[in-house]
């Protein structure tokens, strides 16, 4: 039942892996967070391959978006070990994990509600056509230009780019924090929750976002409690519990109950027994 | 994806679907005032408040009554420059006043003369160590420096300790008035060089505010500078997220601040020709009263320099408009008081017309 992806035993007591280091896109090992005194994330060994669309699952405070903002280096982690595209990784904050191509849309969309598409797009790292420092001249035609193309490639309709982010409906937005993953020729994509403040019908159009993404062999981290969405869209499922993966599930050797059993401590896999 | 007339897809940029800009309700503001006063003038004074009655004098417009109305908004308005900065972060700066007047006090005392019609001006702060008649680079030296360390001091807090923006820049005001009293003891400092006079003569402080006007409206608009003061106050954690230095570009923007007001002392004591422990008292209400008229969202992220100079306008024409209608300064502080509270009443109802209409 298991997947065939090593994510737990590391170091010198790791078996041979069984993919080739170049086809893993990402990898974590024994990443670890604390709060002071509270254990958000433990020992996490996590992998996932290129073209790869990973589920996360887990309850409320499992420790899902912890994991997240330690890969994003929006937060410095305690512990543990990252690599990305096969190279050893620390990351000194967002910008150098977006730089590297880990590209987040986050559970509280990291948009600036007055400022437009392109701008939101380019947020951090504007396109500039003289470098004065801080006071560099922008360059928002080529900003402009690049975010048609973002949006077209996702296949994201927005009636005018230049719309200020404020008037626009909660589908628009997300559809707009996804572009920015398109824009840039992401390695990683990474969702929380994409679709958890969405209608019917704009999260059909976040889902088929997804699925442009998998057809242009993109990999994708997903975080979501929505079980129809993870089983239509992704081919595994790690699940947390307690700040400790319990689970890892392929998706056609498993099913929504058996899931829910993971995620809600009825049933933890062997190799993972020492964390329940 | 199929080509439209619109782009690709019905994504287009056509400019003609933005709708007025903000500062557009603010210039009607300005126009309607303007209008009141000289229907107000025509009724009440059987005189104009814009156009020129007189038959001694050339031209259409009253140009003395016009330059009047922008000159003496011209100083507070450049500290309103920094102030709209601050506030599009979504901070406040009520230190400005008390910079301008600790600020004065300290670079006009580098400014003075060394004798008055032939005797010593032994009075002069630095007499004994000698530094009178300093060329004119030193005091602007001093003054943009003590600005640019009061802002930096503000940013710093700001930043760093995470304590409200009102309540480090209200430390700010209150310890930098003590510094303009300390500097002389409470007393004014005066007698300062010609070239240090010639900064505030005539129509200088209008040209100097218009030119920083015109400067950080396109830093605003068209730097990563400006882009990041919008992000950061439209924001914060989005900016954060999005990996904008938000700590660094904070102090940058209360240093600007600081800056601005070190030339608003400049300006200020040089057209006074005399600095007081008192300059500028309250100029830190009027300046973010300006920027407040002019459409900047108290809340940040929104808002231009050029809103700022259309509200200062406004506060130079209302001033102008209660003395030609010879009505007492008590009636103008009324009317601007309830011209704050109207603007931004109005502004918030644009505001929820537009959202709807989105």
């Amino acid at each position: 039942m298991a997947s065939d992806i090593q994510t737990n035993i590391s170091g010198a007591e790791a078996p041979h892996p069984r993919v080739e280091p170049a086809e893993v896109i990402l990898r974590t090992e024994g990443l670890t967070k604390h709060y002071g005194g509270v254990h958000a994330l433990v020992d996490c060994n996590f992998e996932i391959r290129k073209g790869e669309h990973v589920a996360i699952m887990g309850d409320n405070g499992a420790g899902k978006s912890t994991f997240v903002r330690q890969i994003t280096a929006v937060e410095q982690k305690t512990a543990g070990r990252i690599w990305f595209n096969g190279d050893y990784v620390e990351f000194d904050g967002p910008l150098a994990a977006r730089e590297a191509g880990i590209e987040t849309v986050f559970q509280n969309l990291a948009l600036a509600d007055h400022l437009d598409v392109p701008d939101n797009l380019f947020l951090g790292r504007e396109l500039r056509k003289f470098n004065l420092g801080p006071f560099s001249i922008l360059d928002y035609k080529g900003m402009r230009k690049a975010t048609l193309a973002g949006l077209e490639k996702t296949g994201v309709k927005i009636p005018n780019i230049r719309n200020t982010i404020q008037h626009m409906s909660g589908g628009q937005r997300q559809c707009v924090a996804i572009a920015r993953t398109a824009t840039f020729h992401s390695k990683l994509t990474i969702m929380d929750e994409p679709t958890a403040a969405l209608g019917v019908q704009e999260t059909v159009q976040v889902e088929n976002i997804i699925r442009t993404l998998k057809e242009q062999g993109e990999p994708l981290i997903l975080i979501s409690h929505n079980m129809r969405q993870v089983m239509d869209l992704c081919d595994r499922i790690v699940v947390w519990r307690r700040g400790r993966i319990c689970a890892n599930l392929r998706k056609q050797d498993t099913s929504g109950e058996d899931v829910v059993a993971y995620i809600t401590g009825a049933k933890t896999q062997p190799e993972y027994a020492e964390t329940a | 994806m199929a080509e439209s007339p619109h782009g690709v897809g019905g994504l287009a940029f056509d400019a003609s679907k933005r709708g007025l800009p903000p500062e557009a309700g603010v210039a009607i503001g300005l126009a309607l005032i303007v209008l009141a006063f000289e229907v107000l003038g025509r009724f009440l004074m059987n005189d104009s408040f814009l156009f020129n009655t007189r038959d001694n004098i050339d031209g259409l417009f009253n140009t003395a009554r016009l330059q009047i109305i922008i000159l003496q908004v011209s100083i507070i308005g450049i500290i309103a420059l920094g102030v709209t900065q601050v506030i599009i972060t979504g901070g406040i700066d009520l230190s400005s006043g008390s910079v301008v007047g600790a600020t004065a006090m300290i670079a006009m005392s580098f400014a003075q003369v060394g004798q008055i019609n032939g005797i010593e001006n032994s009075r002069a702060v630095f007499f004994e160590q000698g530094w009178v008649d300093l060329p004119l680079i030193v005091p602007m030296i001093v003054a943009l420096a003590c600005g640019l360390v009061a802002g930096l001091i503000n940013g710093l807090l700001v930043a760093y300790t995470g304590i409200p923006p009102f309540i480090a820049t209200l430390g700010m005001m209150v310890s930098a008035r003590g510094v303009a009293k300390w500097w002389t003891a409470g007393q004014p400092v005066s007698f300062p060089t010609e070239s240090y006079t010639a900064i505030g003569s005539g129509m200088m402080p209008v040209f100097i505010f218009m030119f920083l006007a015109i400067l950080f409206h396109l830093i605003l608009k068209y730097t990563v500078y400006g882009k990041h003061t919008y992000a950061i106050g439209s924001n914060e954690a989005a900016a954060r997220m999005s990996g904008i230095k938000v700590a660094r570009h904070k102090v940058l923007v209360y240093s600007i601040a600081g800056l601005l007001a070190g030339i608003a002392a400049l300006v200020l004591s040089s057209k006074n020709l005399t600095a007081q422990a008192g300059m500028g008292l309250m100029y830190e209400l009027d300046a973010i009263a300006m920027a407040v008229i002019g459409g900047i969202s108290l809340q940040g992220g929104r808002g231009t320099i050029l809103g700022t100079v259309l509200g200062a306008l406004i506060f130079g024409v209302i001033i102008s408009g209660f003395t030609f209608l010879r009505l007492d300064a008590y009636y103008q502080e009324m009317v601007k008081g309830a011209i704050i509270v109207g603007a931004v009443v109005l502004d918030q109802w644009r505001q929820k017309r537009a959202a709807a209409k989105a």
